[in-house]
């Protein structure tokens, strides 16, 4: 049986691992090549490294991460942040990454998801969606939360597949950072639309959120960053929770 | 000496792969040409996204490729890479694939998610050369949504909506659904058992001639 996915989530700025709540007010939380290498001797299935402040300088410290983690580590890695044009996901791709995940560019120029699926392959290419719950929709928000897209979060997932995207990145705003629990009603609600995989992100607090977020919230896979910076064999430790309740993980 | 061939038609990237065969000590070359898979000691097949991609492996390649298997060099079909070895795919109908298999990908069906993407486990249904000391119920990394059938040429099978090949091996031909390059510690253990074959293929080669 396909498992469910834990991805741990590297926020990098400068080549360091920080962390902020809401998306706002970073403060610091190790090496990226180290703490990679510590989540995968716990069995993490996935990585993503996200540039979270996204300038020239942040884009060439962050090839060099990219670089130094997947030499080391022999899982799926995902990059994000900054990606604005195909050269920018040429370079992640060549540093070692497998996977990129476009945002505020996918929105402003949704032909990119389709020509960085037909150059590398959709299973290449994630949209990443940030939404904020807008009464009983959710919407879209670009710039690392920033700007309203004007975008309803269903409609936008459904858009990004038929384009090419061969996974949706899904993250709450409202929660992002609370540790209050992922948004299962926003997961399900975009899990449902589309038939590819969705991993849910944003407000990871404690392993009972992740269960909820896997079935209540039907995600494929589960993000989380600071659950896992701060707690030695956390991820070891939660895969052990989810597998003694059912949830198929690997172990 | 150790040559194994990274046959790069243009389908994807290929970085991932060559970091995981470094990994187990074996650097690739990427040939320009079919000539140069004259004195290669292994074959790697990559490959990811649509099977009509790998109409760029023309009949040059073709011959050249069914060549060096004929003469007892090894091959490793990579997820697309796999299905190549098969007769056809429904991804792509009007396309030969290499025919070295028998049989014809599949889409996997509903109700589960397409494309099949994660971790899942190996169902290994008898003893082979690729996954030597690869224990029973392993998960490995997969993304994909065409398959392989299961025939007498599968060493292992997974089931997502339907159940394929997992991982194929006859005589020296292997193949693998999933990303070996990905897959941690048990995908670096089939790469290396791939790396002792050619090893293996070359130092026959040297008692024949």
């Amino acid at each position: 049986m396909l498992s469910k996915r834990i991805i741990a989530c590297l926020d990098v700025r400068g080549g360091a691992v920080v962390k902020g709540v809401n998306f706002e007010g970073l403060r610091r939380a190790g090496d990226p090549a180290e703490l990679a290498e510590r989540y995968n001797a716990e069995g993490i299935d996935e990585l993503v490294i996200l540039d979270v402040t996204a300038t020239i300088e942040g884009r060439r410290a962050l090839e060099a991460t990219i670089r130094e983690v997947s030499q080391r580590l022999f899982i799926p890695l995902a990059v994000g942040g900054g990606i604005r044009a195909e050269a920018d996901a040429a370079a992640a791709i060549e540093a070692g990454a497998d996977k990129v995940s476009l945002n505020t560019a996918a929105l402003s120029e949704p032909a990119l998801v389709t020509r960085l699926a037909e150059r590398y392959g959709s299973q290449a290419v994630v949209v990443a969606v940030d939404a904020k719950e807008a009464g009983d929709r959710f919407e879209v928000f670009a710039r690392s939360g920033k700007v309203p897209a004007g975008r309803d979060a269903v409609e936008w997932a459904v858009e990004a597949e038929a384009r090419g995207a061969g996974e949706i990145l899904l993250t709450s705003i409202d929660r992002d950072g609370t540790r209050s629990g992922f948004d299962c009603r926003l997961t399900s609600a975009v899990s449902s639309a589309v038939s590819i995989p969705v991993i849910a992100s944003g407000g990871a607090g404690s392993f009972d959120h992740f269960f909820e977020v896997f079935t209540d919230g039907k995600a494929d896979a589960a993000l989380a960053a600071s659950i896992f910076h701060y707690s030695e064999h956390a991820v070891a430790d939660l895969k052990r929770f989810l597998n003694d309740r059912g949830v198929p993980v690997r172990v | 000496m150790n040559r194994i061939a990274l046959i790069d038609y243009r389908a994807g990237n290929l970085t991932s792969v060559r970091k995981g065969f470094a990994a187990v000590g074996a650097a690739l070359f990427t040939p320009t040409s079919p000539a140069e898979l004259e004195h290669c000691s292994g074959i790697v097949v990559p490959g990811v996204g649509h099977f009509g991609a790998t109409k760029a492996m023309d009949d040059g390649w073709r011959t050249a490729i069914a060549n060096a298997v004929g003469a007892g060099t090894p091959l490793l079909g990579i997820c697309l890479g796999l299905q190549w070895l098969f007769e056809a795919s429904d991804e792509a109908s009007a396309l030969a694939g290499f025919g070295v298999l028998r049989g014809r990908c599949f889409k996997l069906p509903p109700p589960e998610k397409v494309p099949h993407v994660g971790w899942n486990s190996l169902d290994i249904v008898r003893p082979s050369r690729l996954l030597e000391g690869v224990p029973q119920g392993t998960q490995v990394y997969f993304t994909h949504s065409y398959a392989a059938p299961v025939t007498g040429d599968a060493v292992a099978s997974t089931t997502h909506g339907a159940t394929f090949a997992a991982a194929v091996e006859r005589d020296r031909i292997c193949g693998v659904q999933f990303h070996p390059e990905k897959s941690g510690e048990a995908g670096l253990r089939i790469l290396r058992n791939f790396v002792a074959m050619t090893r293996h293929a070359v130092q026959t080669h040297h008692r024949v001639s």
